[in-house]
């Protein structure tokens, strides 16, 4: 009895796959993979452009200034417990503190596409290293 | 002379505390010989990178990094003999942060001397910088020491003469400490050649400060903690029999010894820069000497620049660092390894997590 819902689940894609043999979604290419990095870069790069902008807060200061490289701060350890902020947080909450304070600029929506873009470019330059989930 | 050492420190502790409720964000170096008559100090402030926002505006937070040092040193009793400013005084080396920088330092009563920085360097290679502060390279005695200021952040000519369409974007593209498109620091052949002439003149046992922006040594290309040419000017330091370089440029504590050559690094007024190692995509050669000062809690805006005395004591360097919202450090000269060593830290088991950066 327990088993149904999940083979119905199991038998959904199976059914698109059978009615759009073009579209199968187990299955990609060396050309998707790069595309989808590509897409990914692109995100990054945009990251990168932000980090070094002195456009994204309004006293001209860089987020690159104090990281060259998105060094020191340790995308790899989040979430975790922000003892200035008193609890565990995701990055972007620390990303946002440091655009109000240091850059004297505007918080962003945790899913603002410029947040994403500067996560992207910090995490990219981690990586390789292990994820510490939690290690301060 | 360590009880006249001592009772210096004790009373710039004393006069920190009660003048601002912290430490002093300058370095102290106080001068020891055996005739006590001939210590002298002088006091030394780096990296404060004024910052221009636009018309009247300038980063709120530089400016008071450099206000305070500028005040605090102006308390110091025994006044130093003069004051020290290691470079990359302009963020981009603009008339009005150089006028902005200038004129807060105007406030010190000593006489300054002044290091260029890359920050300061790039727009017109230093020609309004030798306006105001004068020479980019140039040397001195005082009190049986010889000084020595380097421009050490020049670099290729083909880098800053053919390379870029305007004065202001090779100023923005060399401001960017981690650009690809930025230069390797030199010292070059003009200045190497006119340090040898200068030092022809020294005798042998005259003790020796070298005061440059970037680290005489190699550390970490990437960002520029580098000298292109610094084997080739440790080789003409060698013959000295003691010789202190003196740098700003990486806002971070170094030390290292090389050969007959100290190295110690000042901190900057403005803000704190990671260690390379916290690269990860990167190779470094931060000195195996050196215990990294902690890492920076950036909710207190002055975290992580702070001040050192230092004492010469006949030729070595004896480093006392004072750091904002931490416990102080000191560096000592190790006679008998002949290598400056941490008087607490040193050892691998003494260490400190906040130390650890990664
Ligand atoms: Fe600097
Ligand atoms: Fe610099």
């Amino acid at each position: 009895m327990k088993l149904k819902p999940i083979k119905a689940i199991l038998l959904l894609p199976l059914a698109l796959a059978f009615a759009m043999p073009t579209a199968s979604a187990d299955e990609f290419t060396d050309a998707d993979l790069e595309r989808w990095q590509q897409q990914f870069m692109g995100v990054v790069q945009q990251g990168r452009d932000l980090w070094t902008s002195p456009e994204l807060g309004t006293n001209g200061v860089a987020c690159a200034q104090c990281h060259p490289n998105a060094a020191n701060t340790h995308p790899e350890t989040y979430p975790k417990f922000q003892k200035q902020l008193g609890k565990v947080v995701p990055m972007w909450e620390m990303i946002n503190w440091c655009l109000k304070n240091p850059l004297e600029g505007q918080p962003l929506a945790a899913d603002d596409p410029k947040m994403t873009a500067i996560q992207a470019y910090v995490t990219h330059e981690r990586r390789g290293v292990t994820l510490e989930p939690g290690k301060h | 002379m360590n009880t006249i050492h001592k009772s210096r420190r004790n009373f710039l502790k004393t006069a920190g505390a009660a003048a601002i409720g912290s430490t002093l964000p300058i370095s102290l170096i106080e001068l020891a010989f055996a005739d006590t008559a001939e210590n002298f100090t002088f006091a030394y402030i780096s990296d404060a990178h004024i910052q221009h926002i636009e018309g009247t505006r300038f980063v709120r937070n530089w400016d008071r990094g450099l206000i305070r040092a500028v005040a605090e040193t102006n308390l110091l009793v025994p006044k130093p003999d003069f004051v020290f400013f290691g470079g990359d005084l302009a963020q981009l080396g603009t008339k009005a942060e150089l006028d902005h920088g200038a004129e807060i330092m105007s406030a010190l009563r000593y006489k300054v001397h002044y290091v260029m920085g890359e920050h300061d360097y790039y727009l017109d290679l230093g020609d309004y910088w030798e306006q105001l502060f004068g020479a980019q390279y140039y040397s001195f005695n005082h009190k049986g020491v010889h000084f020595i200021v380097l421009n050490s952040i020049r670099t290729y000519d083909d880098w800053t003469f053919n390379r870029w369409p305007s004065n202001e974007q090779r100023m923005l593209e060399m401001a960017g400490l981690d650009n690809p498109n930025g230069s390797p620091f030199m010292v070059g052949e003009e200045q190497r050649n006119w340090l040898k002439s200068d030092l022809s003149k020294v005798a042998k046992t005259t003790p020796i400060i070298v005061l440059s922006h970037s680290p005489l040594q190699k550390i970490f290309k990437g960002w520029n903690f580098w000298t292109e040419d610094a084997e080739e000017i440790q080789t003409l330091l060698k013959p000295f029999d003691k010789v202190s370089v003196i740098y700003g440029h990486v806002h971070q504590i170094q030390y290292n010894q090389i050969g007959n050559i100290s190295f110690n690094s000042v901190m900057a007024t403005a803000w704190p820069w990671p260690y390379p190692q916290s690269y990860a995509q990167a190779e470094q050669y931060l000195p195996k000497l050196t215990v990294p000062m902690n890492r920076a809690d950036p909710f207190f805006e002055r975290d992580a620049t702070g001040w050192q005395f230092i004492n010469m004591n006949n030729g070595n360097a004896d480093l006392h660092y004072t750091l904002y919202n931490n416990t102080a450090r000191s560096v000592i000269y190790n006679t008998k390894t002949k290598q400056p060593e941490d008087s607490a830290y040193q050892s691998e088991d003494a260490r400190i997590p906040p130390q650890t950066h990664f």
